[in-house]
């Protein structure tokens, strides 16, 4: 690291302490939720959503959105943080794990793409997508999504930066090589690890 | 960078790495507002950035502490070896404000760039660019450097400010920019006045190309619906919503 120091630089926005260890580097906290999309919002009616898990699999899987609310819902508290360095901690979503999204479907391959209603991409691998790491949610505190924050439905994957969960889900598609989504082919690290600080291509 | 011709539409973003942090000196501050200042930036490290690009900027206390904020350069990549960083002034923000009150001219302050490859203008014509306070930063850097390179090329800004002495590069808007007033607009004014509408979008004269939207959250969605109502595709919308970036 460099000795480099900001002439007349204290710092003021220091985190609470208790807080302190949950700020992953370059990271600030942020009690809002501020809200980031590359395009216009979409709209979609919860009578038209699906969720879809193809590619390649052994199964696959679509559901309505009333076929969705029949598995089993958790809440989850978790922390965020976005590459544009806010982070937002101990915010609660409510929605179904991959884990259970995927019974039965028998991933064949070891990546996977998110995408989207409005043709948003994000890959991830399946590891980082299992074993209670990541959930489809449609509520945040208590409440339906809102629609600029990815409702009806979004990809909750908090150990990742959030660009890593799509808004306005449609689906998952197994494949068995990497690809890079929509930011990870514009200059966004292709993983994304917050306490790596994995924010563009060369970090 | 090349001569006469506009440049090469992909630039060398894909090729270098511009990732490593560098030390820049402030070599220029200009007061645009009484909120907003621009810092010219001499980079050691400098390499050619896409209109619509960002910079990140980190400050480091004596404690160790630190803060990094992203900012949007105004500056046209024809500026060899430097930056412009355009500056909202956020009240409760730490990056900001120690631009305003601390940094003077000389001084030193850290960056890596330039980041980002989605809201950038690669020559593509026509072009709406559409901005909202100081949304309006990043497509200055469009607007500059079209104003460069093919003056030609048809391209319109409407800017929305909230009143006369809100108005950023106040001395760089010319018959290619429609802005609007939403509070107070100078004494005399004869154009728009209120949010943008249909009829100030219908004004600029484009219905059909790409459209650049930088604002607020609440400005960006509402002024990215005129834009899809004025009959641009989607697809061909690009949006960046301002979140707080004190």
């Amino acid at each position: 690291m460099s000795g480099f120091l900001s002439r007349g630089f204290m710092g003021r926005r220091r985190t609470p302490e208790e807080l302190r260890d949950r700020l992953p580097p370059g990271q600030y906290f942020e009690s809002g939720f501020p809200v980031l999309t590359a395009g216009p919002t979409p709209q979609i009616d919860t009578s038209e959503w699906g969720f879809r898990i193809d590619g390649m699999v052994r199964r696959e899987r679509e559901l309505t959105w009333d076929e969705f609310h029949e598995l089993p819902f958790e809440t989850v508290p978790c922390d965020i943080h976005c590459v544009t360095k806010w982070s937002k901690l101990g915010t609660n979503f409510g929605g179904v794990s991959v884990d259970r999204l995927l019974e039965g479907v028998e991933p064949q391959g070891d990546f996977v793409m998110e995408f989207s209603y409005g043709g948003y991409t994000t890959n991830v691998p399946l590891a980082d997508l299992t074993g209670g790491k990541a959930w489809v949610v449609t509520q945040h505190e208590g409440e339906p999504l809102p629609r600029e924050h990815g409702g009806p439905a979004r990809m909750l994957v908090p150990h990742l930066y959030f660009w890593k969960s799509a808004k306005w889900v449609a689906g998952l598609r197994v494949m068995d090589h990497d690809e890079p989504g929509f930011w990870e082919q514009n200059g966004y690290h292709n993983h994304g690890d917050p306490w790596k600080e994995e924010r563009y291509w060369t970090d | 960078m090349t001569s006469g011709a506009f440049p090469t539409p992909v630039t060398p973003v894909e090729q270098r790495a511009p990732g490593r942090w560098q030390i820049a000196t402030v070599t220029r501050i200009k007061p645009e507002t009484p909120r907003v200042k621009s810092f010219r930036l001499e980079l050691p490290m400098w390499m050619p950035h896409l209109p619509g690009q960002h910079y990140d900027v980190r400050l480091t206390a004596p404690d160790g502490y630190r803060a990094q904020r992203s900012y949007s350069v105004a500056s046209s990549p024809l500026d060899h070896g430097e930056i412009e960083l355009t500056i909202d002034r956020l009240d409760d923000g730490e990056v900001s404000p120690y631009f305003h009150e601390v940094v003077m001219e000389g001084d030193q302050v850290e960056v890596r760039g330039p980041f980002a490859s989605y809201f950038v203008w690669r020559g593509e014509a026509p072009v709406l660019l559409v901005g909202g306070g100081s949304g309006v930063v990043p497509l200055m850097a469009i607007l500059r450097h079209r104003r460069r390179t093919m003056p030609e090329l048809e391209m319109r800004l409407v800017y929305s400010v909230r009143s006369a002495e809100d108005v950023i590069y106040a001395d760089e808007l010319d018959d290619d920019a429609l802005v609007t007033f939403t509070r107070e607009p100078p004494p005399g004014w004869r154009g728009h006045t209120g949010r943008i509408d249909s009829s100030l979008i219908a004004e600029a004269g484009l219905d059909s190309g790409t459209a650049f939207i930088c604002g607020s959250n609440g400005f960006v969605e509402s002024a990215s619906g005129l834009v899809l109502e004025a009959g641009f595709r989607p697809e061909r919308v690009r949006t960046e919503r301002f979140g707080p970036s004190g």
